[in-house]
């Protein structure tokens, strides 16, 4: 064990984070935990035993020194801490709120294997919190190199992206296709989970920068990725995997079933919680079940109860256990009254003669032999079949690939499920020039995933533009 | 943000603008829309790329007042922008050399019919446009579509111009004498319905422009999702041209009424907001 480490005393538990009420906050849209204050910041710091060895550092997927910043806090030098923070992530304030910590960084923490881990994400949030009010910390930038990199996508593979290369000194112009930037991060992470006041707040340092976003941009349509090609010496593609998966089941297009996707983007992009003041309606249920496990689930479900539903459960084939949304978003979803129906499945959805949902028909499932996942395979158990009365069904079982890109960029090679093909270390896909990351990459869907991708990406392109000017040059003189 | 070029008023509820777009008027082919959004708070609604001028970088759009968001871009003037305003969206008509071509144009659905018409007869087929409206003021077009067909027939409903009835009862006396190798009808659904359920019994293939909700238009929502040939498809890219022949109008015509309430509610909020300015 580490030396440092023996010497401080262990305390075993977490000095808690404010949290609004469940019964205030499912009534509004605001955010539920309040944050640490400066004293309970330093104070959770304070059980860190800066260990040498790191480990936490080696649970981030970018590999933030956790510790590092967390000691800084701890001394009471929070200027510090964002620095080092900022050095390998330039969004913490919203990596904070929104990765799954307990599998990242806070997963290897010493103090973990006697009490609680450091809670290394509400730090995180704090020291970046701390930095908003207090002013930014603007990183240094590179002189210019007169190259332009063209970026696909505002979400956070993208973002980072181009972070990255505006303080390498390249060009970056952002091409999205909605009218707000931010993806996944503002269409489809709620408000109460991550306020967009913050992203916004975090893509405007970028712009301060010198990154142009350009909105209503949809490459494959408007323009494409060769055209790009053309503009810029360079192509990142973050489109992510936005394409939504029905189930097949009969009843699917009954006025009531939503895909997550809408039912997310009709209430977060388009506000549609605030119709009529904002003019994009929305269905709003009474008894509604939401279909999945996972974080999108989890937001459906705790949208649905902000928006007034008497009743919301959510449906999952298999036990809490196997459940993967973040754990946080498990328990605030119990707290706020939603049920849970596991080890069901939905067969068929019943509708009414004007088209409109009116129950939902479940199998109940066992569980079997572990599948390819390494997670208990769900086995339906026949007759087993019961009917739940709904008005409003929530798809919330996953998402895949968009063609748009693929179809339209010849030498682009995508695997049988449409992820685009790249080299795990570079980003580097079959076309030269052109790389991709986060989501539509493929390998496991979150936040600083896409982030790590797209900090990889970043590099990778600061080398191929390095060596494809350099013979250039000297031939020039 | 995309300037206003033109505006015309075609009849008291439709209009007709020219918007400065030069990115979309190069990739733009028939049968292809654009997704704007007229104000910060506004709805994204698609509408039909008429026309386009890739030379001058305009595209023409031509809508029917129907709701809080039409009529909000109804207001807009000349020199005026258009908030947002994104594509061109969804597939482009197939457009082949297929021999005599009818293309049947309902209400507004002339309005989209008429680059399908321009792009057949570009194409060197033979176009007969039959175009159909309820009274001799919701006919738009006419005169453009005329323009790029062989021959045409206009229809209204209430016989207050030209022939009166249906257009499926000119389109039946074409299919008769057995000329037509491929209708395209653009319209009201129950239009397009009553049209394809027409042709299936003569074997001609019909393609129809489906106008299913839509949120987004590239792909992501599944808001715009329609039944065709027992399968589900995303209509802002897998269409919104479809078979007529295989297209479930029942399940259509149900998911159109998702809203009605809610539209309703806001247009009248709007217009009572508005009342006295
Ligand atoms: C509801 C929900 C909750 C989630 N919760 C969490 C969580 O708590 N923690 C976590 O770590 N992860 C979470 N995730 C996953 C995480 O958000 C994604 O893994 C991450 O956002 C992927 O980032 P990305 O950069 O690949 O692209 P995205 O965030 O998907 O953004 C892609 C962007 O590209 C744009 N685009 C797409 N096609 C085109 C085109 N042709 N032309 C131009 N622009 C285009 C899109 O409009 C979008 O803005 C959640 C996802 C969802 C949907
Ligand atoms: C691919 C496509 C092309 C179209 N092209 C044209 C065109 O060229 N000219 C034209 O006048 N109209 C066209 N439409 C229909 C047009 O989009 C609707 O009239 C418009 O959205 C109405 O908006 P609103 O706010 O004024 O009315 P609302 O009060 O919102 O709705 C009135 C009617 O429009 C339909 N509608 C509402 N919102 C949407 C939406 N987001 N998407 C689709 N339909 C909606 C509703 O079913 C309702 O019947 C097209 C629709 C589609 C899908
Ligand atoms: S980015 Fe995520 S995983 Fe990395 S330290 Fe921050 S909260 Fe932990
Ligand atoms: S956060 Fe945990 S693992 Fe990292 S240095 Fe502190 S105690 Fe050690
Ligand atoms: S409009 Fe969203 S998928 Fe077609």
């Amino acid at each position: 064990m580490d030396e440092k480490a023996k010497k401080k005393t262990l305390r075993p538990d977490r000095v808690p984070v404010g949290e609004r009420s469940p019964l205030e906050r499912v009534e509004d849209f605001r955010e539920v935990p309040l944050g640490y204050t400066l004293d309970q910041a330093k104070d959770e710091a304070d059980r860190c035993l800066n260990c040498k060895k790191r480990p936490c550092k080696r649970g981030c997927p970018v590999g933030i020194d956790c510790g590092g910043f967390v000691d800084r806090v701890s001394k009471g030098d929070i200027r510090g801490a964002v620095k080092l923070v900022k050095e390998k992530n330039l969004l913490p304030a919203i990596t904070g709120r929104v990765c799954p910590q307990a599998d990242q960084c806070e997963g290897p923490c010493l103090v973990g294997k006697k009490g609680a881990s450091i809670g290394i994400g509400n730090l995180e949030r704090f020291v970046s919190d701390w930095e908003r009010k207090h002013g930014e910390v603007l990183p240094d930038k590179a002189p210019p190199t007169g190259m332009s990199v063209g970026i696909v996508g505002s979400g956070p593979s993208g973002l980072t992206v181009a972070a990255d290369l505006i303080q390498l000194g390249y060009g970056v112009t952002i091409y999205e296709a909605l009218h707000e930037p931010g993806g996944v991060l503002i269409y489809g992470i709620p408000e109460f989970r991550l306020p967009k006041a913050i992203v916004s707040e975090q893509i405007d340092g970028l712009r301060r920068l010198g990154v142009e976003i350009k909105l209503n941009q949809i490459i494959g349509k408007t323009l494409t990725v060769d055209e790009m090609l053309e503009m810029h010496d360079a192509v990142f593609i973050g489109v992510g995997a936005g394409a939504p998966i029905f189930m097949d089941i009969p009843g699917e297009n009954l006025i009531g079933v939503y895909s997550a996707n809408e039912y997310l983007t009709r209430s977060n992009l388009m506000r549609a919680y605030s119709f009529p003041e904002w003019d994009t309606p929305m269905f709003l249920g009474k008894r509604i079940a939401v279909i999945g496990g996972g974080n999108v689930a989890m937001d459906s479900a705790r949208t649905a109860l902000r928006l007034g539903a008497d009743e919301v459960v959510l449906i999952y084939r298999r036990s809490l256990e196997e459940m993967p949304s973040r754990d946080e978003e498990i328990r605030h979803a119990e707290e706020e009254g939603l049920r849970f129906e596991l080890l069901k499945s939905p067969t068929r959805i019943i509708g009414n003669g004007s088209g409109r949902v009116t129950s939902i028909e479940l199998i109940s499932m066992e569980l079997g032999e572990p599948d390819a996942s390494g997670r208990r395979r769900p086995i339906p158990v026949a007759g087993s079949e019961q009917i739940v009365e709904v008005d409003t069904v929530i798809m919330a079982i996953g998402q895949q690939p968009n063609p748009m890109i693929a179809a339209t960029t010849p030498g682009l090679k995508t695997d049988k499920q449409g992820y685009i093909v790249v080299d795990k270390e570079t980003m580097a896909t079959t076309k030269e020039g052109v790389y991709a990351g986060g989501d539509i990459a493929g390998f496991g869907a979150s936040v600083i995933r896409a982030m790590g991708d797209g900090r990889k990406a970043a590099l990778a392109i600061q080398d191929y533009l390095v060596s494809k000017n350099t013979p250039d040059r000297e031939s020039a003189s | 943000m995309p300037e206003i070029a033109e505006k015309e008023v075609l009849t008291p509820q439709i209009v007709r603008l020219k918007v400065i777009a030069p990115d979309i008027a190069k990739k733009r082919r028939p049968g292809q829309f654009v997704i704007l959004r007229v104000d910060k708070r506004g709805e994204r609604i698609p509408l039909t790329i008429v026309d386009s001028d890739p030379r001058e970088g305009t595209v023409t759009i031509v809508f029917q007042v129907v709701g809080k968001t039409t009529h909000m871009l109804s207001q807009l003037e000349r020199g005026d922008k258009i908030l947002d305003f994104a594509g061109p969206l969804g597939k482009p008509t197939e457009i082949e050399q297929f021999g005599t071509v009818v293309v049947v144009g309902g209400g507004i659905g002339t309005a989209v019919a008429f680059p399908i018409a321009k792009g057949m007869k570009e194409a060197g087929n033979r176009v007969i446009a039959i175009v159909g409206a309820r009274s001799k003021d919701l006919l738009v077009l006419e005169h453009e579509i005329a323009a790029v067909s062989d021959e045409i027939v206009v229809t209204t409903d209430d016989g207050s111009y030209k022939r009166p009835g249906l257009v499926t009862e000119p389109l039946k006396e074409y299919l008769d004498r057995g000329e037509v190798d491929q209708v395209v009808a653009i319209g009201p659904v129950p239009m397009m319905r009553a049209v394809s359920e027409l042709t299936k019994s003569y074997g001609v293939k019909t393609l129809v422009s489906l106008n299913p909700i839509m949120v987004d238009g590239t792909g992501m929502c599944g808001a715009c999702r329609v039944a065709v040939g027992g399968k589900t498809r995303f209509a802002c890219v897998d269409g919104p041209e479809f078979d007529g022949h295989e297209v479930d109008f029942e399940d259509l015509t149900m998911r159109l009424t998702a809203y009605r309430e809610h539209e309703k509610q806001s247009y009248n909020q709007y217009l009572e907001y508005h009342k006295d300015k």
